[in-house]
């Protein structure tokens, strides 16, 4: 396995912090633009990034997510051109763990095999799929364990304990503990409680834990990581920006990089 | 793991987020027990017969054939209660959700009765129901839209992707996953992720049972074609059920041929596997692999995908899927109502149109063909009428 992500979580621990992963749809709002909010994000003090290949039916997603879909689609980006992106990426930055985020029928479409061909070849950290679950994964694992990328599962809060156990085996980079029922989206005020997950995971494995889903403040951030999680993953409320800002790229840019300062800041302890 | 195979040959599955799939698989470890449970399947039969209006007639349609020697039968499931095959199936599923102890439904709706079908259960069993439905279906079904209304159902409008039954399908799928607890999502269809498409098969498996023997009863054979449309199929694969396993019978489903190679919802003709709305199955989709919309007059045909059995069926030969356009559908709708006194619904004038030209093909050969009838007319009537003045 690579050893991107063990770096990072073994630095973090060294500097008493922990691990900030802001997510990204790629091709939003548009390919440069995108290259550019990206790039930023890693100078302004993410720990790793999560990208999303855009999908016209993401029902794993909220509306913000959603709207990050189809104007990705709309400015007319695909699988290869993602693809590109993260190519580019990885050639800046070496060190920085990219993982990918992305609907079945993307990866299907494309042959699963050559799926993950393609994300050896641009040197992807993980891979996500929201609606391939464990019960479905046999043939995804497969390939993702030949082409050395990690397969990220979802962990929601009614997971049973025999899949849970599969999940912990499976799972080599981290697990993504999800914060609440429901899809993605920002949700004022919810408390989550991922404790008794959390604990469960802890007891029988070392494997980072990464939380994610309606991580919107920094009081969430502080709150969340007081707990055995080792990690946030944010998304909506950094895609909103986005939305907010469409017809101003800079402030754009200026929005997010504030953000994701603050974030960051949140995650040390 | 499930219980029951969750594939048809390759197609199938369950593709949904890791937070659905106890709720699935609580679905299905109830559907087994409760299925040949003799208290639950009295309670079903009472209610598809004294409720429901079952068995339906089949009956012989002498007008349109006049001149040629085929026997054209209509299984009539628009003479149900809720003016569709749907209510068969709602019944079942309605039950279950008793018997899990979910108080709510949820129901997606595109020609709007499977969501009249599932607002009329709900209020009978005592269910909070919540239906989703694209706005432009609101907006070209609205007679099913005020009758859900009144029989206590909340309509959420869609108004995000198609504003069809396929951005209804995503929104129902999203609410799912923050109420599985104590929700229940009643889908209309045969497709989905598993179990569905077998819940659907075995509640909808009625209508096969109930042509059977009164096709014997009448003809003293069986039938030599059954044609039924398909969307998401599950008219379809409620009358193909008994008739599968009899291999000298002709089964052939008709998909929405819409308006043209680009502008239909057929996709068996023109959709390739993927996955898609939580099961591996036929799927209209562009070379980049994103869903394309799909496009018919019928509301109720109008999906960019099947379920998982059909493709199969498709894929091992054993049904014929073929196309119909609008302006068949249309020209079919307009024959049963001035040949037969029936208003068939605009999905079920797909399958008509299907056995007018292989009558029309042929008249001089003997045959026996029966077509599912899966629904009326009425609410189709304002999109036959400005369709004709296009």
């Amino acid at each position: 396995m690579k050893k991107r992500y063990r770096d990072v979580f073994t630095n973090l621990k060294k500097k008493n912090e922990k691990c900030f992963i802001p997510f990204i749809m790629l091709g939003d709002p548009d390919f440069n633009t995108s290259l550019n909010i990206i790039e930023n994000i890693i100078k302004n003090g993410a720990d790793a990034i999560e990208v999303g290949i855009p999908f016209s039916d993401p029902f794993g997603d909220g509306p913000i997510i959603q709207n990050a879909n189809l104007r990705a689609i709309n400015s007319n980006i695909n699988v290869s051109k993602c693809f590109k992106i993260i190519k580019i990426l990885r050639k800046k930055y070496f060190k920085i763990p990219i993982g990918l985020l992305t609907y079945a029928n993307l990866v299907f479409s494309n042959g699963i095999r050559n799926f993950y061909k393609k994300c050896r070849e641009v040197d992807l950290d993980s891979i996500l799929i929201v609606d391939v679950p464990v019960e479905e994964s046999k043939l995804f694992y497969k390939y993702s364990l030949k082409n050395n990328v990690s397969q990220i599962f979802l962990c929601p809060p009614n997971i049973e304990n025999y899949v849970l156990k599969k999940i912990i085996k499976m799972s080599n980079e981290y697990i993504y503990i999800v914060s609440r029922p429901g899809i993605t989206g920002i949700f004022d005020n919810n408390i989550f409680n991922t404790k008794i997950i959390s604990n469960k995971i802890k007891k029988i494995s070392n494997v980072p834990l990464i939380q994610g889903f309606g991580i919107c403040s920094k009081y969430q951030i502080k709150k969340i990581l007081k707990s055995k999680i080792d990690g946030v993953i944010c998304g909506s409320i950094i895609v909103k920006q986005i939305e907010k800002y469409l017809n101003n790229k800079k402030k754009i840019i200026l929005k997010i990089n504030s953000l994701i300062r603050k974030f960051k800041k949140s995650t040390k302890i | 793991m499930t219980i029951l195979n969750s594939y048809f040959g390759e197609f199938g599955g369950m593709y949904v987020p890791q937070i659905l799939v106890p709720a699935l698989l609580e679905l299905e470890k109830y559907f087994v027990k409760y299925i040949k449970n003799k208290c639950f399947i009295k309670k079903m039969n009472k209610l598809l017969n004294n409720y429901a209006g079952r068995p339906t007639p089949l009956t012989l349609c002498k007008n349109i054939t006049i001149g040629t020697n085929t026997k054209l039968y209509l299984k009539r499931e628009d003479l149900l209660h809720s003016g569709a095959h749907k209510i068969n199936q709602v019944i079942g599923q309605a039950l279950l959700t008793k018997k899990m102890k979910k108080t709510k439904i949820i129901a997606e709706t595109g020609a709007g009765q499977h969501g009249v079908s599932t607002a009329m259960v709900c209020a009978l069993l005592d269910l909070k129901c919540k239906i989703y439905m694209g706005c432009k279906d609101i907006y070209r079904q609205n007679t099913n839209v005020e009758k859900m209304k009144l029989l206590g159902a909340k309509i959420v409008p869609v108004n995000t992707g198609t504003k069809t039954l396929k951005s209804a399908c995503n929104e129902a799928i999203r609410s799912w996953s923050y109420n599985y607890h104590d929700t229940h999502y009643i889908i209309g269809t045969s497709a989905g992720p598993h179990p569905y498409p077998k819940i659907v098969h075995k509640f909808q498996s009625i209508i096969s049972h109930e042509t059977m023997k009164q096709i014997i009863k009448f003809e003293k054979k069986y039938p030599d074609i059954v044609i039924a449309c398909v969307g998401g199929g599950s008219n379809a694969i409620g009358i193909f059920s008994k008739f599968l396993k009899k291999k000298n019978i002709k089964l052939i489903g008709v998909e929405a041929g819409g308006k043209n190679n680009y502008n239909n919802s057929a996709s068996m003709k023109y959709g390739k596997t993927g996955i898609y709305f939580g099961m591996k199955s036929n799927v209209m989709q562009n070379s980049l692999g994103q869903i394309k919309d799909s496009f018919s007059i019928s509301a109720g045909l109008d999906f960019p995908s099947v379920g998982p059995e059909h493709a199969f069926l498709n894929y091992s030969k054993r049904v014929k899927y073929v196309t119909i356009n609008d302006q068949e559908a249309v020209d079919a709708f307009k024959i049963l109502c001035k040949k037969e006194g029936i208003i068939p619904a605009l999905e079920s004038s797909h399958a008509l149109a299907y056995a007018i030209k292989i009558i029309k093909k042929n008249p001089i050969i003997k045959q026996t063909i029966v077509v599912n009838l899966s629904g009326r007319g009425d609410k189709d009537i304002s999109s036959v009428s400005s369709f004709v003045k296009r």
